[in-house]
């Protein structure tokens, strides 16, 4: 990367590889290499994005990186020290949003705060901040049923960024809105970025959305999944006025991630196999 | 309510309202729910009134169908002596101790065998052979076993009422959105957090659907026991009346076990809603 080498990195993929066990007609045990050779850098308060085909293996590499599952081979440190498990250094916000029902937005945020035994009033004043944060602050008491998609996701960021964790994970958290809806959260999301320089990896299928977000956006590859290019965004498309996505460079960068995409979507389906061995319920966790 | 009262009323109503309404419109309003509350128990009004009427004019005979009246009359009779206190006493201590000790005992078990595969996995077959085991066919057993005291009756409401308890609580658990558990456990939740904040919150609404199964078959499986060896409680009213031909008497119990049935069952609705007030419609805001 371009960044000063010597500076730390705030998250680093170092030769990642990720294997599971499949169960093959026969009964006898094949491997799956969702991801391999994984090396990626992101600096401090940086925001990657991550683009690839489906089934390149980005939910994998996050529930790695969310120490929900143990890489094959090779290592991910975050602030040079080695991933162990979960922890509220790191949030994730899923697609679902994953909500809990039963809990009000504000009590929702204060989840993470009442798991780290936070006291009931500091937690209240926390999530009230960060309910504000998101411009919710008027439907506090509203359970989640009562609110629309893009208040339901406003409500998952608050509340992962209510525990001040340093890295904030996305799995394509926009891609269940409507455009529009997401146009706004992609604007939100970058003014929260830029107010509390949370260090953000930000999964999407979606190239425009990629170069909108991303300081850097990562290309990927399928089966196995790999890093095929890494494009450092220029930031005259980072203006905080305006319609970048407007502007001339923009249609450029844009040109340059579609073509590589479109080539490696063609290349994935020319090599499918007979059943793609991608639907998790077939897939046992390999852990060694 | 004297017309005075309600213009009054009105007033106030109107004067509260964010806009004016016109007052003889939301006079209409306590008048429609009274009627829509008939139209609702008409038939049940009506059937009353034909159990009254039909013995009373010789449709049936009074002898094995008395009127309402009579049958109220021998409940107050009852009442006043006392043996109904103690019928009520007995049966209801017997019921809500057996589905007491059924919701500690197995609403637990099933959470674990939800949970623990392994678990489910070494106990499913036991589960399913009992469970297809009528409780009722075991009373002989039971009093066998246990003699014809409190024991034998209260275990059998016991073994009624574990399986909708177990067998709810374990799809509760199993159907919580494995998102949700994710989700707590990239917070960094401990087991016992994610039990408490989590699973439980979730399985809550299943597990009171098998609550209130459970409540109606501990009614049921204790009446019966009781009608077979007891000296005391509604069943045991009801057998004694059919026997002595005190047939007021007997339709009396029938009416008891309703009552209790009714209220119970009300309670533990009150009790569900408070405790899943987020299902409620967004509409009743």
């Amino acid at each position: 990367m371009s960044a000063d080498a010597k500076e730390l990195p705030k998250i680093s993929f170092r030769q990642v590889r990720k294997e599971f066990a499949v169960r093959a007609d026969g009964g006898s045990a094949r491997h799956f290499v969702a991801l391999d050779d994984i090396t990626l850098d992101v600096a401090a308060g940086g925001f990657l994005t991550l683009v690839g085909p489906s089934g390149c293996g980005k939910s994998t590499l996050l529930d790695l990186l969310g120490g929900l599952t143990i890489p094959t081979g090779g290592t991910i440190l975050l602030d040079g020290r080695p991933i162990s498990g979960p922890g509220r250094d790191r949030g994730i916000v899923f697609q679902q949003y994953a909500l809990y029902p039963w809990r009000t937005a504000v009590q929702n945020i204060e989840f993470g705060l009442e798991i780290a035994g936070v006291g009931a009033r500091e937690r209240r004043e926390k999530a009230l901040h960060y309910l504000d944060l998101v411009g919710l602050s008027a439907f506090a008491d509203r359970f989640p049923q009562e609110l629309s998609g893009g208040m339901k996701q406003r409500v998952a960021i608050a509340r992962s960024l209510a525990y001040e964790p340093q890295v904030l994970l996305m799995d394509e958290p926009f891609a269940a809105l409507d455009a529009q809806t997401r146009e706004q959260l992609q604007t939100e999301l970058l003014r929260i970025w830029r107010r509390t320089g949370t260090t953000i990896l930000f999964i999407t299928h979606g190239i425009d959305e990629a170069i909108v977000l991303g300081q850097r956006v990562a290309v990927m590859t399928a089966r196995p999944g790999r890093i095929r290019q890494v494009f450092d965004i220029p930031a005259a498309l980072h203006s905080e006025t305006g319609d970048v996505r407007s502007l001339p460079l923009f249609g450029e960068v844009r040109y340059d991630i579609w073509s590589l995409l479109r080539e490696e979507v063609a290349r994935t389906q020319a090599a499918r196999p007979a059943r793609p061995p991608q639907s998790s319920p077939e897939l046992a966790h390999v852990q060694s | 309510m004297s017309n005075l009262e309600l213009t009054s009323r009105l007033d106030l109503a109107a004067s509260t309202a964010p806009m004016p309404v016109p007052t003889v419109k939301r006079a209409m309003v306590p008048w429609r729910k009274l009627g829509r509350l008939s139209a609702r128990s008409a038939l049940l009004l009506a059937l009353l009134a034909l159990w009254e009427l039909a013995p009373r004019l010789g449709l049936t005979d009074p002898a094995f169908l008395p009127p309402l009246s009579e049958v109220l009359q021998a409940g107050w009779d009852l009442a006043v002596a006392g043996q109904l206190y103690e019928h009520f006493e007995a049966s209801l201590l017997r019921a809500f101790g057996g589905f007491a000790i059924a919701v500690v005992l197995f609403v637990p078990l099933g959470i674990a065998i939800g949970w623990y595969a392994g678990l489910a996995n070494a106990l499913s077959q036991i589960i399913e052979v009992l469970r297809n085991t009528a409780p009722l066919a075991l009373l002989p057993v039971f009093i066998l076993l246990l003699g014809i005291g409190e024991v034998s009756k209260v275990t059998m409401v016991v073994y009624s009422c574990a399986w909708p308890l177990l067998l709810n609580t374990i799809a509760a658990v199993k159907q919580v959105d494995p998102l949700l558990v994710k989700s707590a456990r990239t917070m960094g939740a401990t087991p016992l957090q994610l039990f408490a904040k989590v699973i439980l919150p979730a399985s809550l609404p299943t597990i009171f659907v098998g609550i209130r199964l459970a409540s109606a078959a501990a009614m049921l499986v204790l009446i019966a026991s009781e009608m077979v060896g007891a000296k005391a409680g509604l069943g045991y009213l009801i057998i004694y009346g059919q026997y002595s031909f005190l047939i007021p008497q007997m339709y009396f119990g029938v009416l008891a076990i309703t009552t209790i049935g009714l209220l119970s069952n009300y309670g533990l609705e009150s009790v569900e809603r408070r405790f899943t007030r987020w299902r409620a419609p967004a509409a009743a805001l």
